[in-house]
Order: structure tokens, then sequence, then C-alpha cells
């Protein structure tokens, strides 16, 4: 059972710190709904703003000092690189503190950290995407890459929910996706509202209404847990295998690079082997999502 | 190990010399008895030669705080007049010694070392805190000598005179202890002027302490299946809500035991200027993995010591050479309020097919 243990390890010198955030600039502020508001945001520096890279579907975590830290999705493509979005929906006192800033304030950005949607891997399929909630950022994140990459992918559908129509964010893209004819797009909202001309249905319902084939087909879903749970269920319905779903985790997290001990699941650690999982990889995990 | 050329003695009324010389050159830190007389517990602080050393008894807590601290500063935040931000981090840690730790402490850092060395899964990074002070740590570990009913060192691969992670091991010899080099630097460290050549009836004295501590353990059950037992045990909830039935969720294993890791992290101080603060945190907590929206993956004390022996006997083993994430120097069962024993969950996972509440074999031993 014991191995000899490696040398004690050392510092090499050159590591860098990893709590150490670099500082950012707010340039945008975008109220998506009652409890939502995306922040775009550039890093102050330069060189640091040219080297930076990312994929989609990785984390980041914002700090605001003197509240604290708290992990998002960055849920603008890297085929866009004049800001940094994220989305933040008010929930605890991090949350609460960010929502107070305004353009030209300060904050700290750690990222990206975790792995990323397999998006090479996706090249040539056709891609349904369902977002729930808040759980749109990440999908949006792989959806505008996608149609910045619009050749390198089939059919795309986005189905889209939220409780209500005031809850659904991102207005400006909404609109264009549903003008765009290299899609198909589908909103829903849980209960009928007046002026509403979408669908009206809880978005596994509405999946399976749409029935989606799973012919070449890979699906994308986040949402709350709830929703996650019946729209995995509706997919293997559907047709869908384990491995043609993808879904992105979300968990407490604090140090974002495998060592606090707060979002493991089993012997995985969702801010650094995730927080993308495939349906399949989720199921040979312990069950505790 | 043999003993060898290179060990040295000390005697005990020249130990406060040996470390006042070592003071020189380290931070030295040693074990000493907190609060009233022969009352208090047994802390690592950092040395005082007036309040001396304690090495005969156990102490209360591990040695971790010295290179995990149980709240540092990871860096200053400032807002600047001109609307800017500067972040600060604190100096570089100078060389520090830890004098008199039991073998399963010194064994302890070995289990931090790969998790936050950033081994084990892409995208884990260094822990440059920790390392920095890793790699100017040097230990003086101390066999024991007696042992109490609580250790389990050899269950998890150790042993009272283990020298496995120390730099010296110092074996229990009459009236003082004989000092055997483990590394190079350990070597380094015993060309002190208060050490003497470990004579011949000193040597003989400290082999029979080596062997004396071993004898009184009982003998050891086969562990090596536990972290299959585990897994196959996750989805049991009468189990785990039985052998989480007496959990108060006090935390009190988490903060003494030598391998718990885990931490949080937060900012002090707002307005113009202020700290991230890593402090060491429970994941025996409710709050550990509650969400803002009020979803907790861990919800009840039955999840969470599942996630606490899972961790430490099945997740850390898959991802770190099989090593168990304990040491076995029983802190935990020993200052539990209320009778959790680390070695019955892991056996009754290895032993018990069904659980229920109503009929636990053996049930009673919680409360011996």
């Amino acid at each position: 059972m014991h191995d000899t243990p490696a040398a004690r390890p050392g510092h090499d010198g050159s590591a860098p710190n990893p709590y150490l955030p670099q500082i950012a600039t707010v340039s945008e502020v975008i109220t998506e709904t009652h409890n939502i508001k995306s922040f775009r945001l550039r890093l102050d520096d330069e060189e640091a703003r040219r080297n930076f890279s990312f994929e989609p579907g990785q984390l980041g975590q914002l700090s605001l000092f003197g509240a604290g830290e708290a992990t998002f999705v960055i849920n603008s493509p890297p085929t866009r690189k004049e800001y940094l979005q994220f989305s933040v929906m008010r929930a605890g006192e991090v949350t609460s503190a960010l929502h107070g800033l305004k353009p030209g304030d300060k904050i700290g950005l750690r990222a990206p950290l975790g792995n990323a949607f397999p998006y090479n891997k996706l090249k040539g399929k056709n891609l349904v995407f369902i977002g729930g909630g808040i759980g749109m950022a990440p999908m949006r994140t792989l959806l505008l890459y996608m149609l910045d990459k619009r050749k390198d992918y089939g059919d795309i559908t986005l189905l889209y929910g939220a409780r209500t129509p005031q809850d659904l964010s991102y207005a400006q893209d909404r609109e264009d996706w549903l003008k765009r004819k290299d899609m198909r797009t589908v909103l829903t909202i849980d209960a009928p509202a007046e002026g509403w001309e979408h669908k009206v249905g809880l978005i596994p319902n509405v999946l399976t209404e749409l029935a989606p084939s799973p012919e070449n087909t890979v699906a994308v879903t986040c949402g709350p847990p709830i929703m996650i749970k019946f729209t995995l269920q509706a997919l293997e319905k559907l047709g869908f295998q384990p491995e043609q779903i993808i879904t992105t985790l979300e968990k407490r997290m604090k140090c974002g690079i495998g060592i606090c001990g707060r979002c493991n699941i089993g012997d995985k650690y969702v801010c650094i082997d995730g927080p993308v999982f495939t349906y399949a990889q989720l199921k040979n995990m312990v069950n505790e999502l | 190990m043999a003993m060898n050329a290179q060990s040295k003695f000390v005697s005990r009324d020249a130990l406060s010399e040996f470390l006042a010389e070592l003071s020189a050159r380290f931070r030295v830190w040693a074990p000493r008895r907190e609060g009233m007389e022969g009352a208090g517990a047994v802390m690592y602080r950092p040395f005082d030669q007036a309040a001396g050393v304690e090495l005969d008894k156990k102490p209360t807590e591990s040695a971790k705080r010295v290179l995990f601290p149980p709240a540092e500063a990871l860096f200053r935040f400032r807002r600047e007049t001109d609307g800017g931000l500067s972040l600060e981090s604190p100096p570089d840690p100078g060389p520090t010694l830890i004098f008199g730790l039991p073998p399963c402490d010194a064994r302890g850092f070995l289990i931090f070392d790969p998790v936050y060395a950033g081994s084990g899964t892409a995208g884990r990074a260094q822990d440059t805190y920790y390392l920095r002070r890793r790699s100017k740590t040097v230990l003086i570990a101390r066999a024991c000598s007696r042992v109490l009913s609580t250790c389990f060192c050899h269950w998890v691969g150790g042993g009272p005179a283990g020298s496995e992670g120390a730099d010296v091991l110092a074996l229990e010899a009459d009236d003082g202890f004989v000092l055997e080099a483990v590394t190079p630097a350990g070597a380094e460290l015993l060309e002190g002027k208060a050490l003497r050549p470990a004579g011949d009836k000193a040597v003989k004295a400290a082999e029979q302490s080596r062997a004396s501590a071993q004898k009184n353990m009982l003998p050891a059950p086969g562990i090596s299946e536990a972290p299959e037992a585990l897994r196959r045990r996750f989805d049991d909830a009468p189990f785990w809500r039985d052998e989480a039935a007496h959990c108060l969720s006090c935390g009190a294993c988490t903060y003494l035991c030598p391998t718990c890791y885990c931490f949080n992290m937060t900012d002090e101080g707002a307005g113009t200027s202020g700290i991230r603060l890593r402090s060491w945190d429970a994941c025996m907590a409710p709050l550990f993995t509650l969400e803002a929206s009020g979803h907790n993956p861990r919800p009840d004390k039955a999840a969470r010591l599942k996630n606490r022996i899972g961790h430490k006997f099945s997740y850390y083993p898959s991802l770190h050479g099989q090593r168990f994430a304990c040491v076995g120097c029983g802190r935990c069962i020993k200052s539990c309020p209320s009778g959790v024993d680390i070695r019955r969950v892991v056996t009754d996972a290895l032993g018990r097919e069904t659980a229920s509440a109503g009929a636990v074999p053996g049930k009673e031993k919680r409360h011996a």
C-alpha cells in the first residue's frame, strides 16, 4: 500500500503564486434580469491581456477585495477578445457585493481555471443546447464560439428557458439568435405570460416535444439540478447515449486548483477535472451532485 | 534503520542548550504544555527556553500548523488614492525546524506534499506558500516509547519509531535521547556543541525503546481493500447514517488531524486595505459545501463523514499512489466528544455487508 514517497517537494522559484489575482477594470455592466448582471472586464496589464488565452467552458474566480472571491464561467467566447464577460446571479455575500460594481471599478481575476467543452471533438456534429436560467451562461460561451466558427459545426438548436420572460438573460443575443437562419432558437417559460410569443412549458417537456434526433448529435446542457435531472431523462428517452450528453457543473469553490476540498465528487474535483463532464463520466462518479 | 557512527546523544539537561543553539539558525518549534500545570493541552509553539519542551506526552494537536498555519494572509490589498489597486504578497519564510514531533506528525506532511506540490491531476497548481515553508523546514522527530490505545500508525504503514518523513529521529535513552540522522539535512544538524557521540549504553537503551513501543501495539487488521470497500459503500445510506449517528459536526477531528488540509479563503478589512486570509476549514461543518442557492451536495452529517473517511481511505489513495491520507495518530478518536472511531468506520466498511440503524453488531463498543 505504501510506496516510497517522492523526494520532499520544494518551491522551484519560478512557479507563480496561484492565489494572486490579476487586476482588471470593469468596462461595462449589463442588467440582464432582476437578479442577474453581466460584467465585462479588461485586464489592466497590457502584456497579461495579450497573453491571456482560454477555451470555452473554463472558469474564472472574481475577487472583490474586502468581500471575497467567487467562481463563474467566462461566458464570452475566446473568439471575441475585447473583453471577458461574466454573468453573476445575486445569491450570496460576494455576488451581492459584485452587483454594486460600476464601469471603471477594479476587480481581481484568477483565470482560466478548469477544463473546457470539447469544441474540437464536436466539429462536424449537430448541437442541441439546453440552458435553464443562469445555466445559459456557459451555453452562451460555446454557442457564440460555434457561431463564430459556424462552418465547423452541423445544425445548431438552442432551447433556452426560464421561469418568466423577465428571467431570461442576454436580450440582445436572443434577438440575434431568433433572427439567424443558421440556427434554430426555441425559448420557453414555465407559465403563460401576457405578450409571450414563444413556448410555454418546462424545459424537459419542451425538449421532448421538439424531439431532436440523436443522429450525429451532441446535447449540451446546464441549469438548476432539478431541470438537469429531468432533461437527462428526456434526452435518454430520445435515444441520446450518455457519451452524447455534455453538462457543466457548479460547486462551491475556494482555491480553484484542486486543493481546498470543497468541490470534489469522490476523487474528481470540479475545479480541475471539470467543470465540463459527459453524462457517461458522471455515471461513473459517485452520486454526490 | 540501524544506529550508525553519526548517532549523537543529548541529555535532557542539555536539550535546552541544543535547541537554543539551533535557534540561532532556525525558527524552532517544539511541543509544550499550555495552560494550568499538568492540565493544559500540548501544543506546537515557537521554542522558548523558559517554557521548556514537552516530550513525554503526545501533542494534543498535530504539527501541521508550522507549515500550514491556522490562518495566514495570502496577500494584502490596498486601494490607492488614484483609484488603482495593489496586491502585496507576504515575505518569504525563513529556515524553520520542528523538534520533538512524533513520527505520525512527520509522516503527515508526506500526505500534504503531492497535493500542495500540484501533482496528481492536471490543473492542480503549486501552492507556493506551503512549498516555500516546506523546502526550508527540517524535522527532528521523537520516537514514541509509549503508545496510546488510540494509536494505529501501524495500520497505515507507520510505526512508533518510524523515521519516514523525518530528518533526524530521536530515541529515548536513559536520561536523554539518541539522535539518528535520517537525511543529509539531518546529519548536518547533529554537529552541534551540545551533543556528544552516543555511547554503547545509550545506543542499547535506544534500541530497547525502539522495540518496546512496537511490542505494545495490537496486531493491525489488513485494510488494503478499504478504497474499494468504501466505493461500494457509497450509496449505503443506512450504513453512513449509523456510523455518523453520534457525530456532533464539531470538526475537532479535522483541526487536530495531521493530514486534513482543507481550507477556506475569506477577506478581512474593506475600505482602503485588507487581507485575503487562508484559514483551516472543516469538511464536517454543514456550511462547508453549502451553495448560495441553498443547495448542499453534502447535506447531512452522514454525507460529510462519508466524504472525510472516503477522502482519506479511498479518493486520496486513488490519486496519490495508493497511500492512505491517514497516519494513524488517533487524535480524532481521542478528542472526539462523542466517540466516533475512524478505525471502526473503516473496519465496518470492510466487514459488514449490510447495515441498518437497528441492528449493529458491536455497537456497544462505541462507548467502551
